[in-house]
Order: C-alpha cells, then sequence, then structure tokens
C-alpha cells in the first residue's frame, strides 16, 4: 500500500509536475539554530522551495538537541511525527525498533547512495535492509589544532605520536605557554580521551573497547595506558579551564594563549570565522596514531500518512545527499560533505586532508565511528563512559581504579 | 438555590481537583510504573522488577549526586537559617533605615537562580573574579579555585543558594519576631533580663512554627536544587556537583534512559515524603488535639 502511494506519487509528481497538484510537504525537526548552522539550513530550504516543496521549519534551540528530543518523543507519542529529525549515529536504529522511521530505500537506490558513501557510514543510514536516513556531513573528531606562531617560535614540529605530543607540551610548559587548550566539560574530556584511545591503541583496540565494549579491551593495560595519557594530559591545561566552552578553548589557541586544542572540525569555523586562515595562522593535523573518528549528522525519516508528505520526504532525502547540497551546508559548516564524489576545488586544506584521510582509513579499515559524539554506542552506555572518564580526569583517581570503574559503569548501563 | 449554596464551593473546587489527581498523583503513579520497567528512549509498560534501583544503586555517579544533596542540603538549611535569624534579629532593632536594608537582603530572591549561578559562577572563577582580584591588589599567594576543585566545588552551590534564600528566610523570621506578644517583652525589661536573654528564651522559643516553616520551605528548595547547579558548575568538575535532579535530567533527556531517570524520580520524592510527612502528621494532630 504504501509502496504504491510513493510509486503513485512519483508517477504523479513526473507527469504533472508544473501543474503541482499536492505541493511536496515536509516538517523538518532540527537544532541547527546558530549563525552558520541557520545559514547551512537556509540552503536547503531554498533547494526544497525550488522544487516545488513546501517546507515546514521546525527549530528547537537548547541543550545540544536534548530539548528537540524531548519535542520529538512528544510528536511520536502523540502519532504525528515529523517528516524529518536531525538524529545521529544509534539513535537512528534505536528510534527504528521503535516502528516509527520510514523506509526511503527507493530514493537510495535510484540516488545511488551505496556507491557514493563511504561503508562504515552508509551503514548508519540503515535500519535492517532499508534506508532510513540522509547523511548531511561527516566531521572530523580526531583533529589537533595548534597556533602556528608559537610552534614556529618554540621550534616544535606537529606531534605524529602522542610521544612527540607530550615532549613538545613539555617544552612549551617550560616555556610559561598552556600548552593545551581544554574545556572542562563532560564531552570535551570524552573527545580528548577517544583520541587517546585511538592513538595509543589503533583502530582495532578502538573498535573493540569503544564499540563493541569487549569487557577484556576495556580492563586491558592498553586501556590503563591511555588513562595515564590522560591524567598527563591533565597537566597541560591550563587551572581555569573548569567549565569552559570549546570556542573559548579554540580562541586561546587563536590568541597565542595555547599552543594546542584537541578538537572535531568545528573549531575551524572558529578560527576562519576570526580570519585565520589554515597553513599560515594555524594548523590542522590528525590526532597522534593512525585512523580517522567521524561524527555525521543526518536527518531520520519518519513515517508518515499522505502523498504529499510522502513525497515531500523522498525529495527532501534526495535533496540532502545531491551534490549541490552537500558541497554548500559542508563549506558553510567546516565539514566534508558525506558523499565521496564531491569536488573539493573549493574547500580549505584541513577540509582536503579530511577527505582523503577518510578515503583512505576507509579502504584500511580505521574509519571509526566517534563514541564522545553519539556516533558509535546508545546514550546510556557512552554516558557511562564518559562519566568515568570525566571523574577521573577531574580528580586524582589512579589509572587502575579509572579501568575498573570503567567496566563496572559499562556493565551497570547495559 | 440551597442546593446550589450548597454545592458551589464543590463545583468551583472539582477543576483544580481533578487537574491535581491527573496532572500530579496520576503521573507519580505512572513514573513508578516506569521505574520497574526497561524503558530507554521511548516509554515502554513490561514491568521486570527492580533493576533499575539495582542500577542506581550501582551508579558511583548517583552516590555523589545524594552525598552532594546531603552535604548541599544540611549546609543550605543550616547557614540560611541562622543568617536570615541573625539579620532579623538586627533589623528588629527599630533602627532607621530598616525599610531600605530589608529590601536590599530580600531582593536576591527575586532574582532568578539562573542569574544567581551565573553571577556567582564569574565571581567565583579563579580567573575572573575575586581571586583574580585579590591577586590584582598584590596578594599573590591568595587562593580561592573552590569552584574548579571537585572536592569543593560543591560548597559554592552552597554558597550561591544561602546568598540567594537567606534573604527571604530573614523576612519570615522578621515576620514571627513583630508576632511575639510586646508585652510579655517589657515585662522582661522591666524585670532586668539582658537583651540576649530575652532573644534565647523567650522570642525565639515561641517562633518555633516559623523555625518548621522555613524548614520545610528551604528542604524543598535543596531537594528539588536544579536550576543553580546547571547555571553555576554544570555539574562539573566532572560531576562532582551532580544533584539527585541534574542525573534525573541528564538520564530522561540527554541519554535516552527513561527507566533509570523514573527510579532516580522516586527515590528523591521518598526523600521528600521522609521530609514532609512527619511534618503534615504533626499539623494535622495538632489540629485533631
Amino acid at each position: 500500500m504504501r509502496l504504491k502511494s510513493v510509486l503513485a506519487a512519483s508517477v504523479a509528481a513526473l507527469a504533472f509536475a508544473p501543474l503541482a497538484h499536492a505541493e511536496p510537504q515536509a516538517e523538518v525537526l532540527h537544532w541547527w539554530t546558530s549563525g552558520g548552522e541557520a545559514k547551512s539550513v537556509a540552503v536547503l530550504q531554498q533547494e526544497f522551495a525550488a522544487r516545488g516543496g513546501k517546507w515546514t521549519d521546525m527549530p528547537v534551540a537548547g541543550g545540544g538537541g536534548d530539548a528537540a528530543m524531548t519535542a520529538l518523543r512528544a510528536r511520536v507519542l502523540s502519532g504525528n511525527a515529523p517528516t524529518a529529525v536531525q538524529l545521529k549515529g544509534p539513535a537512528i536504529q534505536e528510534w527504528f525498533e521503535e516502528g516509527v522511521l520510514a523506509d526511503i530505500s527507493a530514493v537510495a537506490d535510484a540516488q545511488g547512495w551505496a556507491a557514493v558513501l563511504p561503508a562504515s557510514i552508509a551503514g548508519h543510514m540503515k535500519c535492517g535492509d532499508i534506508w532510513c536516513a540522509a547523511p548531511v556531513n561527516v566531521h572530523r573528531v580526531d583533529w589537533i589544532w595548534a597556533n602556528k606562531a608559537l610552534l614556529d617560535k618554540h621550534g616544535i614540529a606537529m606531534p605524529t605520536t602522542w610521544d612527540e605530543f607530550n615532549a613538545a607540551a613539555d617544552k612549551l610548559k617550560a616555556a610559561g605557554v598552556t600548552p593545551l587548550a581544554h574545556g572542562g566539560q563532560a564531552w570535551q574530556d570524552a573527545t580528548v580521551f577517544e583520541t587517546v584511545v585511538l592513538g595509543l591503541g589503533g583502530a582495532d583496540f578502538y573498535r573493540k573497547a569503544l564499540v563493541d565494549l569487549d569487557k577484556d579491551a576495556l580492563t586491558s593495560d592498553t586501556m590503563v595506558k591511555a588513562f595515564d595519557q590522560m591524567r598527563t594530559l591533565r597537566g597541560y591545561v591550563d587551572a581555569n579551564f573548569s567549565g569552559r566552552e570549546w570556542n573559548l578553548a579554540t580562541a586561546m589557541v587563536m590568541n597565542g594563549e595555547a599552543a594546542f586544542q584537541i578538537m572535531g572540525d568545528w573549531a575551524k569555523g572558529e578560527f576562519v570565522a576570526a580570519g585565520k586562515v589554515p597553513g599560515t595562522d594555524f594548523l590542522c593535523a590528525s590526532t597522534p596514531g593512525d585512523g580517522y573518528l567521524y561524527n555525521v549528522d543526518s536527518f531520520a525519516m519518519f513515517k508518515v500518512d499522505g502523498a504529499d508528505k510522502i513525497e515531500g520526504q523522498n525529495l527532501l532525502a534526495e535533496l540532502i545527499v545531491g551534490q549541490n547540497f552537500q558541497k554548500v551546508f559542508n563549506m558553510n559548516k567546516g565539514s566534508i560533505p558525506a558523499r565521496t564524489d564531491v569536488a573539493l576545488d573549493d574547500f580549505d586544506a584541513c577540509a582536503k586532508l579530511s577527505a582523503a584521510d577518510m578515503g583512505a582509513s576507509s579502504a584500511g579499515g580505521s574509519l571509526l565511528p566517534s563514541y564522545a559524539h553519539g556516533m558509535a554506542l546508545r546514550g546510556a552506555q557512552a554516558g557511562a563512559i564518559t562519566d568515568t572518564v570525566t571523574a577521573h580526569f577531574n580528580s586524582d583517581m589512579s589509572s587502575a581504579d579509572a579501568v575498573k570503574m570503567l567496566a563496572e559503569a559499562v556493565a551497570n548501563s547495559m | 438555590m440551597q442546593w446550589l449554596e450548597r454545592h458551589v464551593p464543590k463545583l468551583v473546587l472539582a477543576p483544580s481537583f481533578v487537574a491535581v489527581l491527573i496532572f500530579v498523583y496520576a503521573f507519580i503513579g505512572w513514573t513508578a510504573w516506569i521505574s520497574f520497567t526497561r524503558s530507554r528512549l521511548m516509554p515502554n509498560y513490561e514491568i521486570v522488577g527492580t533493576i533499575q534501583y539495582e542500577r542506581l544503586a550501582a551508579s558511583p555517579r548517583w552516590e555523589t549526586a545524594m552525598t552532594n544533596l546531603a552535604i548541599f542540603g544540611i549546609l543550605f538549611i543550616l547557614v540560611s537559617m541562622v543568617l536570615g535569624l541573625l539579620l532579623a534579629i538586627f533589623l528588629d532593632q527599630k533602627i532607621r533605615t530598616e525599610g531600605v536594608l530589608r529590601t536590599i537582603y530580600l531582593y536576591p530572591m527575586a532574582l532568578s537562580l539562573i542569574v544567581t549561578g551565573t553571577a556567582w559562577k564569574w565571581i567565583l572563577n579563579p580567573g575572573l573574579g575575586l581571586e583574580s582580584m585579590v591577586r590584582g591588589w598584590g596578594f599573590e599567594t591568595f587562593a580561592f579555585d573552590w569552584l574548579i576543585n571537585p572536592d569543593k566545588a560543591i560548597y559554592t552551590v552552597v554558597i550561591a543558594g544561602v546568598w540567594q534564600a537567606s534573604g527571604f528566610v530573614m523576612a519570615l523570621f522578621l515576620a514571627g519576631l513583630r508576632s511575639v506578644d510586646a508585652e510579655i517583652i517589657k515585662a522582661a525589661q522591666v524585670d532586668g533580663i539582658p537583651t540576649h536573654r530575652i532573644y534565647s528564651a523567650i522570642i525565639i522559643p515561641s517562633m518555633a512554627p516559623i523555625f518548621l516553616s522555613a524548614f520545610i520551605v528551604l528542604a524543598h528548595l535543596a531537594i528539588k536544587s536544579f536550576d543553580l547547579v546547571v547555571a553555576l558548575t554544570g555539574g562539573g568538575p566532572g560531576y562532582a556537583t551532580d544533584l539527585p535532579a541534574t542525573y534525573m535530567y541528564a538520564m530522561a533527556f540527554s541519554r535516552g534512559d527513561i527507566g533509570q531517570a523514573a527510579s532516580s524520580a522516586m527515590v528523591m520524592m521518598g526523600v521528600v515524603f521522609a521530609i514532609v510527612v512527619p511534618y503534615l502528621y504533626s499539623e494535622l494532630r495538632a489540629k485533631h488535639d
């Protein structure tokens, strides 16, 4: 029945497009409300309108999406879900298990998504065998940003191992420079932690520990070493880091108060907005070690009734993964397109590096989901790990105790 | 007509009675039900036993939250009452500018806790506020970094909470002081009893009901305290200043763990009941006598 109506709608759309018998409708729930993000969403709105669609915007700001999720829960419980919702990672599959997501395989197959999306990212967009979400961008999380002038002044090269990083940081600290700009919020602690785990343990260890939650990996010596490195890093942040927002930490690197920051590529947006040029004013490199941690924003498609809404949903899915939107949106947001066939000529050097590394790590099996940004684990498990990481980082807990607490917290969150 | 007269009060009260029944008691029942399920992202009504309470008991973060509630609750109530009482006694000395002073002390109560929390966050931030100011005066070794010290951060929440609430407690006590029979005080003064004895032996004991009211108001403020922590410390450093309410919020709205949130809400309600029920009981018994 539903497939039929989809077919009917698409046939009707093709045949009577100029007549617009029922314009495609889409109600979109998202939390991209800040300046650059809002501009990025507006691009999608314009494209949607240009194709004859009627867009109902439903932005819910606040709490990093918490408020939007509360709104979504209420809408789904009342049986009136929005057409598309900004969702990511395992949350998509969690909503699918509630039986409320739509099947957009027809669009995905027609547009050949499987061929243009990296396999591990495509995996997040699928619920069982069907496509149920459309990816918007790829943020790389394991970036290290540096103030070039400071590094040049102290004769330091971008570190490629954690030992090199520690040596560089000791040198900077001795010279009276804060080595690491960091904001003491739980998710920022978690962001640093996952890059350390990846760097010290490698891709396979990361997958075992933070994706599969393998108990042996969680309690292994490698994990103890990761916590040791976190303790070392704690010594490299300034005294006032507690509760600091990430963009203020970025500003410290910009102003030369601190040398490095470990943060996803949304930090690049801050540098660029302040008129800094990658390569001259600031440097970007992957954090020490191999691999690539991604944070992919996507829109999950919810079940809706009515041909006009289903038509709108399909149109929306097509546009989101379309070449034009992927390019324009990601140039605004600092991320890179999820599809690999978009020309990157207009992107900056950091984005090109990110795209090249994504291709290479996808081929080498080290393209991994970020746990700190809700890509690898469900909320309860990811939260349990973050609780331990932040408790360790903000106290004098020993690494052995932290590892024990980590395993217990993960078991307790199941 | 007579029927109407008899039944109008009931009819007028009925809507709010029904609303309270549904939106308070029915939802308490719903939360209790959910706390015995494995609900994650969405409510799930299949009862599986006390697993959520066992998880709660095993969670070090919940333990921190309950310890913090005890520290915060006891200090907040105690310090607010002592400060409030002292301020009220000082203001009660028939001073000239009492109206102005009373307003100044009561004013913090007019602020939202978010504003209080944000202001104190800046005051207590070692790099921006008090510490850097005093160091700027030349006291280079002065340190006041409680806000970023995981062992001390909960006390900054107490400071901000007391600043907010003690003026209100002062107003309560001031009203109590004024309600004490002036004849008794005058009689005591005639007998040559010193002022501090008049307060400790006559006035304060006769204000017992005010103490109880102040305690109940402060206790429920402490237990449901949420916005102050969110604005002041964000629960940090780490989760060192988590309170049960912020724990519940994190589980329900950030982590998609509704069952866990429901069980923590039930425990919070248990704590409130433990304080309020004896109070209600004593009140009701007093009426019957």
